[in-house]
């Protein structure tokens, strides 16, 4: 086939009906202050990891709210659990358990056990 | 006995003549429906403790056992006179008082005008007053097609923050009601998803950050920032929405069941309006220009001729009754309240 250089490109926008909520929905059976998040940044904005790499637990946990599984699964590891987030976060989530619990369930999607 | 007439039996008006008539004035309230309580009487719960309409409503009408009541009355022309004020009304009734009471309140946006949203043309697009009167008939919330919806979304500031709409003020109560609303769609289907739309979730009043909170924390209810420009609606009736998720800075789509516009607050400018046929002066927002917003907050500016709640601006009830309570104040103040407050050991010597 000859290839002329086009593709078709994915779809940017999020589609809600059609994504899984299989993480978030993880994350809220083991760590339920997860549905505390009223999205202010705190977490984020006193990050180490933030410092040199794009990482933000606040838009993580939008991420996994959305069912954007793409973005979780490259983003996931940057976190260095250092727990700055823990202590600054105003709504009393359990910030590091949730970005814990996020990479064991893509490990868990990886293996097909969610 | 010096008198005051009040135009507009809401919840204002009825305060302001419970107040007043205690403190020994001859009162009387014009109303221009069969009914007392104004919007009061639309409402099946109230934010933040959802205390029941009714309760307040009963309360609010026990307080004007001595107060006289026209109601049906449409005022036509108020002349002032030496002593006071004519007040005319059709049917060629006509009362006198020494000092006036605007207590009209303020209209509802028609969410026909935000025709992008599909109000009046797709089947389940409602507002928030229409979703209180269906609370209000206390039957399960269906769908047009009879379905039990399972995918809920409110989107605030409809005709509100809105200069195209007219409005570019915030109506100020809607965050809190559709937090309210939500947690009662949850509470009768428990199984629904619940989403909220804002721009900014402005939790001002007391236990409101709470009932917000709650409605995070215990109903699971989610909110996305973000403002619908446009609905479209699917062929079994449900509606497809298109969103800025702002805090992810991506475009998204989902389907709902049911979507319900939070229609704000607008200045009252119908035939009937009293700013108008009184000639008085509209401030920048279209709502009643107050003498001064600090110091002489219920002064038209004329003297004798008094105003209180939604009349100068969007308010919530506990807002409304304290400037019902404080006018009150005022017009006893301006009248020479030299009487004896009845069921009370205080007693006010002339000022």
């Amino acid at each position: 086939m000859i290839s002329f250089g086009y593709s078709i490109q994915k779809d940017r926008q999020i589609d809600f009906d059609a994504n899984s909520k299989r993480i978030i929905d993880f994350i809220r059976t083991e760590e339920p202050s997860v549905d505390w998040c009223m999205n202010c940044g705190t977490c984020a904005s006193g990050c180490t990891a933030s410092l040199s790499v794009d990482y933000s637990l606040r838009r993580m946990i939008s991420l996994a709210r959305r069912g954007e599984e793409e973005e979780i699964i490259s983003h996931v590891n940057r976190c260095r659990f250092c727990g700055k987030c823990l202590n600054a976060c105003p709504c009393g989530v359990n910030t590091r358990n949730v970005i814990y619990l996020m990479q064991i369930a893509v490990k868990k999607i990886a293996s097909h056990e969610i | 006995m010096k008198s005051v007439a009040i135009i507009g039996g809401g919840v204002a008006g009825l305060e302001a003549a419970s107040r007043l008539s205690r403190h020994g004035f001859a009162v009387t309230i014009i109303e221009k429906t069969d009914k007392l309580g104004g919007r009061l009487n639309q409402w099946h719960a109230l934010f933040p403790a959802r205390r029941p309409a009714k309760q307040l409503l009963e309360k609010l009408n026990s307080g004007i056992n001595n107060v006289n009541v026209v109601y049906n009355a449409i005022v036509s022309k108020i002349e002032k006179n030496d002593d006071g004020f004519a007040i005319q009304m059709d049917r060629n009734r006509m009362i006198t008082a020494n000092a006036v009471l605007l207590t009209t309140g303020f209209d509802i946006f028609d969410a026909s005008r935000k025709e992008e949203y599909g109000y009046g043309i797709y089947d389940n697009v409602i507002t928030s007053v229409e979703l209180e009167k269906a609370f209000k008939t206390g039957k399960p919330l269906k769908t047009v097609q009879g379905k039990v919806p399972r995918r809920i979304g409110f989107i605030h500031c409809v005709g509100s923050r809105d200069e195209k709409a007219g409005n570019l003020h915030c109506s100020k109560v809607c965050c809190v009601t559709a937090v309210k609303q939500a947690i009662e769609v949850k509470e009768m289907n428990p199984e629904a998803e619940v989403f909220l739309f804002y721009m900014d979730l402005r939790m001002f009043g007391r236990h409101y950050e709470e009932l917000y909170r709650e409605a995070q924390q215990k109903y699971g209810i989610q909110f996305i920032r973000a403002r619908l420009s446009e609905a479209f609606e699917n062929p079994d009736g449900s509606l497809q929405i298109r969103i800025e998720d702002t805090l992810l800075a991506k475009p998204l789509k989902m389907t709902l069941d049911l979507l319900v516009l939070m229609v704000g607050i607008q200045p009252y400018k119908k035939p009937d309006d009293m700013i108008n046929l009184l000639g008085l002066t509209r401030d920048t927002d279209g709502f009643l220009l107050q003498e001064d917003q600090y110091i002489l907050p219920f002064s038209t500016g004329k003297s004798g001729l008094y105003c209180a709640g939604g009349i100068t601006g969007p308010k919530s009830i506990e807002e409304t009754l304290t400037e019902a309570r404080a006018v009150a104040a005022e017009i006893s103040t301006f009248l020479g309240d030299s009487v004896s407050y009845s069921g009370s050991e205080l007693v006010v010597i002339g000022l």
